[in-house]
């Protein structure tokens, strides 16, 4: 449900980019999605679709890098990919873990004309 | 032609964080995002809050719902500044939701403003709103499992308080096994097992309120 103001966020600061670099048409727009955040790629793209017509950005590409959740073992360091109902280091069994990725939320670039 | 970008998609909610958060400096207001899922206890943990503060710190409300203005009509019975928003759909309140809010409260006779977010484990841990103080309510009934299901939330809060631990002789919750889990992945975390019904618990999350508001 949160889809719906990300997104609009989302191509605000795309539309200001591509004005910024004086673009006609955004052709691609590449996404870091971590999983944490909860954010649906599938919902992204229904609002995206809905939100960008009559815009530079109307059918635009989106491509979607998504990242695990990561977490890295304060006890022996080691970095492991948390599970869903265990979240001690797999290696030592701690559970003195430290998130280190999942929580991305960002646009890496785009690509326009 | 490919422009390199890397920037938060919530980056302009952070900024009128930021905004919003200057000007709670410049009135000296401390504030609270209050998080939960719905039906956790919300109004009753703000409510509970407001009692125990009486003649001890000025309180003012934000109340966020979807619709309706049940909760800041039950927390205007307290005798203190209450401003309802009404999200109209929105899962979460958002930073700009929040300033508009903010224009309706007499911020120079406010100390503590005790903002309620929508009804919602997801959506509300994204976005700031200028707090001071990220706190989740998490209820017993809801099970112990849920730190595995909504982790960013966990992770994010400052405080949690187990409400309704009245309850617990007649559920399957395991408290120190629930706390362990949440400090696992947020050590700064501080845990306090509360009941709004008995009111156990709840000095001790009032007492430590204080301390933090005084700088503690």
């Amino acid at each position: 449900m949160h889809e719906l103001a990300i997104t609009q966020s989302m191509l605000d600061l795309v539309l200001k980019q591509a004005e910024e670099a004086k673009a006609g048409k955004v052709g691609k727009i590449n996404l870091v999605l971590g999983e944490m955040t909860g954010v649906v790629g599938r919902c992204v793209q229904f609002y995206f679709d809905f939100l960008s017509k009559g815009t530079p950005a109307e059918g635009a590409e989106l491509n979607f890098t998504e990242i695990p959740t990561t977490a890295r073992c304060q006890s022996c360091g080691k970095e492991f990919e948390l599970g869903e109902f265990d979240w001690t280091c797999p290696h030592c069994q701690s559970n003195n873990i430290e998130i280190t990725g999942g929580k991305e939320l960002f646009v890496e670039s785009i690509e326009v004309d | 032609m490919e422009i390199k970008v890397v920037k938060d998609i919530l980056g302009a909610n952070d900024q009128i964080a930021r905004k919003n958060r200057q000007l709670f400096d410049r009135h000296k207001v401390f504030v609270v995002n209050v998080m939960a899922s719905p039906g956790a206890g919300k109004t009753s943990v703000i409510m509970e809050t407001i009692k125990r503060l009486k003649g001890k710190t000025r309180v003012g409300v934000v109340e966020g719902d979807i619709s309706s203005s049940l909760d800041a009509e039950a927390i205007s019975k307290e005798d203190v500044p209450v401003v309802q928003i009404n999200t109209g759909g929105e899962c979460h309140l958002d930073a700009s939701m929040t300033a508009t809010a903010l224009g309706d409260l007499p911020l120079n006779d406010i100390d503590l403003l005790l903002i309620e977010n929508v009804g919602n484990l997801v959506c509300p841990a994204e976005f700031s709103l200028g707090e001071d103080l990220r706190i989740l309510i998490a209820s017993t009934p809801e099970g112990d499992d849920k730190p595995f299901k909504y982790p960013l939330m966990f992770h994010e809060a400052d405080v949690v308080l187990i409400n309704k631990i009245d309850l617990l002789p007649y559920l399957k919750f395991d408290v120190d096994a629930f706390s362990k889990t949440i400090r696992g992945i947020n050590r700064k975390v501080k845990i306090f097992p509360v009941s709004c019904t008995t009111g156990e618990g709840i000095g001790e999350w009032v007492s430590w309120l204080l301390g933090r508001m005084g700088g503690g």
